[in-house]
């Protein structure tokens, strides 16, 4: 005979685990209570079937990816480059998963080009710089103190008459409170449009996967600044665990797209739901 | 976004209106709602609970004084509280060497190379100090560059070597380089690295070893989340560092992680970084801190 109830103690568990993830415990709660309702509509058998429901609870919550999560490096067909924007604070790993993808991109026969559009971090041009020699794409910069949304403007003009078909823009990190800052980013991506259309298509947020529940405010106000559509999470090769990103994924209805897994160029992979609720409970 | 602990304690509260005292019945509930803004801060789940019982016993049988309301009472029990782990007396940095050696250690991104370059400055311009910097992170790309930026914004010296590949080699040399100049302070940047990298830790160790340094400080992004106490404590067992930098705290984050690492390593947070400009460097203020925890 199947009970209805779920244990305390399992519960107590769980809860352990989600929050030690850094799920937060508004997300938590709600797992919880997803959990308590299908076990009671579906009378819960053993342990093995709730950690089958449990799962699937917490994947609902993760945004799919509206490409699909099986196309791994796809982009969309298009007669002019498409145009990925990356945001996020200080020190998340912008840059790093600029050179990663510009390298999986290369790698998938793409003609890729990048920006500098970071010209205030001290060696923020040189380091994009390493970055493209190492992955051989070219690199469009203005120096250092130049302006963002110029470099940017630059940056897709040349693209579009080199025929290039991913242009990745790094940006400065800023935090997310700093009004003037992140004015300065939707200057940014207001300059693109005027080159391209509808650029940028994607605006990439990295979050850094050690991260906690102040994610929820960069995705809010990085949202509102550039109205972000797409997730990368960071540094998930370490003992972090990155919950923060399903509640933020479901409260923005952004999917993940990709995760950092190291500091080298092949460190990045295409985000998987099912890889990512596992590594929660290991 | 989230709640301050007054405003919530002010809702649970006011269902236990006319209560003169705390008492273990109206208190359960307070406590739920102490432990929520403590998650809420990113506060380790385990500290939080510890937390809350050690409250919980501060707070039973304290009469509520006419002139606060109970919720105020609890949050001056739980503000003290805080403030009273995460402080203690102010240590200040041990510079006294000839040179002075400071090795800088923490997580990728966490903010070491700006630190170092802020520590210089200050250490130069109010303790008049004439600092070495030395660019030991050999991995990053433009992490050198990046350092004599920041060098040459504060009129301070950079040591560096290209074609060393081996931060202890490069270490030692700078070390010597200082006694023979007459740099009386040593600031010594590193890669970022994570806990569970055990070459990388590794090398750290060896980096103390070679210079032994008299202050080793480990910077810590104010942003973390849970696993704060995880790679404190893996730092410190490797390092038994002296004190901990906690930096961004010019963002909206409340920074709950300064209490985890205090009380998971018990070591003093002796600087926050404030912003991404060289002057941005404040010494750290339990008080204060305690506040941005609870939200006030
Ligand atoms: N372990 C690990 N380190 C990473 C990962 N991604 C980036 N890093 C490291 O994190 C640090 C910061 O990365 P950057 O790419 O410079 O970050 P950023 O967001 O561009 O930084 P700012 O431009 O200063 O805001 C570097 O040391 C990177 O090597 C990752 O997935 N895993
Ligand atoms: N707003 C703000 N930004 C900071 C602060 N401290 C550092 N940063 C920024 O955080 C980012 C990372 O800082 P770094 O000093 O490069 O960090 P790091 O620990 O040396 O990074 P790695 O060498 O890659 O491990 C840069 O964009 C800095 O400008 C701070 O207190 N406030
Ligand atoms: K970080
Ligand atoms: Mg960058
Ligand atoms: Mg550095």
């Amino acid at each position: 005979a199947g009970k209805s109830k779920v244990d305390e103690d399992i519960l107590d568990e769980l809860e352990e685990i989600l929050i030690s993830s850094d799920v937060g415990v508004d997300t938590t709660v709600r797992i919880i209570e997803r959990i308590e309702k299908r076990v009671e509509e579906d009378k819960f058998l053993g342990t093995a079937e709730l950690n089958r429901i449990l799962k699937e609870e917490i994947s609902a919550l993760l945004q799919e990816n509206n490409k699909g999560e099986y196309d791994t490096w796809e982009l969309p067909k298009s007669d002019y480059p498409y145009v990925i924007m990356v945001v996020g604070v200080n020190g998340v790993g912008k840059t790093t998963t600029i050179g990663k993808l510009a390298h999986q991109f290369k790698q998938s026969g793409r003609k890729v080009m990048l920006g500098a559009a970071d010209t205030f971090r001290a060696a923020a041009v040189q380091q994009l710089h390493i970055w493209a020699d190492r992955v051989q794409v070219p690199i469009v910069d203005q120096g250092m103190g130049a302006d963002p949304a110029s470099v940017a403007f630059e940056t897709l003009t040349k693209a579009k008459q080199e025929g290039i078909d991913v242009v990745i823009i790094d940006t400065a990190g800023r935090l997310h409170n700093k009004i003037n800052l992140m004015n300065e980013l939707s200057k940014i991506k207001r300059v693109m449009d005027r080159v391209i259309p509808d650029a940028p298509h994607e605006i990439l947020l990295v979050l850094d996967g050690s991260t906690g529940q102040n994610a929820f405010e960069q995705a809010k106000q990085f949202t509102l600044a550039t109205e972000v559509n797409a997730l990368a999470i960071t540094k998930l090769d370490g003992t972090a665990k990155g919950g923060v990103v399903i509640g933020v994924s479901d409260q923005f209805k952004i999917p993940v797209k990709y995760i950092g897994i190291g500091e080298a160029m092949t460190d990045l992979q295409v985000f998987n739901r099912d890889e990512f609720v596992d590594s929660l409970f290991n | 976004m989230f709640e301050n602990l007054n405003e919530r304690l002010e809702r649970s509260f006011q269902l236990l209106k006319g209560h003169g005292k705390i008492t273990e019945i109206n208190v359960a509930e307070t406590l739920k709602d102490v432990r929520r803004a403590l998650l809420d801060a990113d506060v380790n789940f385990k500290i939080a609970k510890s937390f809350t019982a050690t409250v919980k016993e501060k707070a039973l049988g304290q009469n509520v004084l006419t002139s606060l309301k109970p919720n105020q009472l609890m949050v001056k029990i739980v503000h003290d509280e805080l403030a009273e782990l995460m402080g203690g007396e102010n240590v200040d940095i041990d510079i006294k060497g000839n040179p002075a050696v400071i090795l800088i250690a923490g997580l990728q991104g966490s903010g070491k190379t700006t630190f170092s370059g802020k520590l210089a400055h200050l250490l130069k311009t109010k303790r008049s100090k004439n600092p070495l910097l030395v660019a030991g992170d050999v991995y990053r790309p433009a992490a050198i560059d990046q350092l004599h930026v920041l060098g040459e914004q504060i009129g301070v010296p950079v040591y560096s070597d290209k074609d060393n590949k081996n931060p202890v080699k490069i270490a030692e040399a700078a070390i010597k380089e200082a006694k023979a100049k007459g740099y009386d302070l040593v600031i010594v940047d590193t890669a970022g690295r994570l806990a569970v990298d055990e070459e990388m830790m590794k090398e750290i160790e060896a980096v103390k070893k070679a210079i032994k340094p008299s202050e080793i400080l480990f910077v810590v992004d104010s942003m973390t989340g849970q696993d704060a106490v995880n790679t404190a404590k893996e730092f410190n067992d490797r390092l038994d560092f002296d004190g901990v930098v906690l930096t961004k705290l010019d963002g909206d984050t409340r920074g709950g992680a300064a209490l985890s690492i205090r009380s998971v390593v018990d070591k003093p947070i002796k600087f926050v970084g404030t912003g991404e400009k060289m002057e941005a460097l404040d010494v750290f203020h339990p008080s204060r801190m305690a506040d941005r925890i609870l939200g006030m």
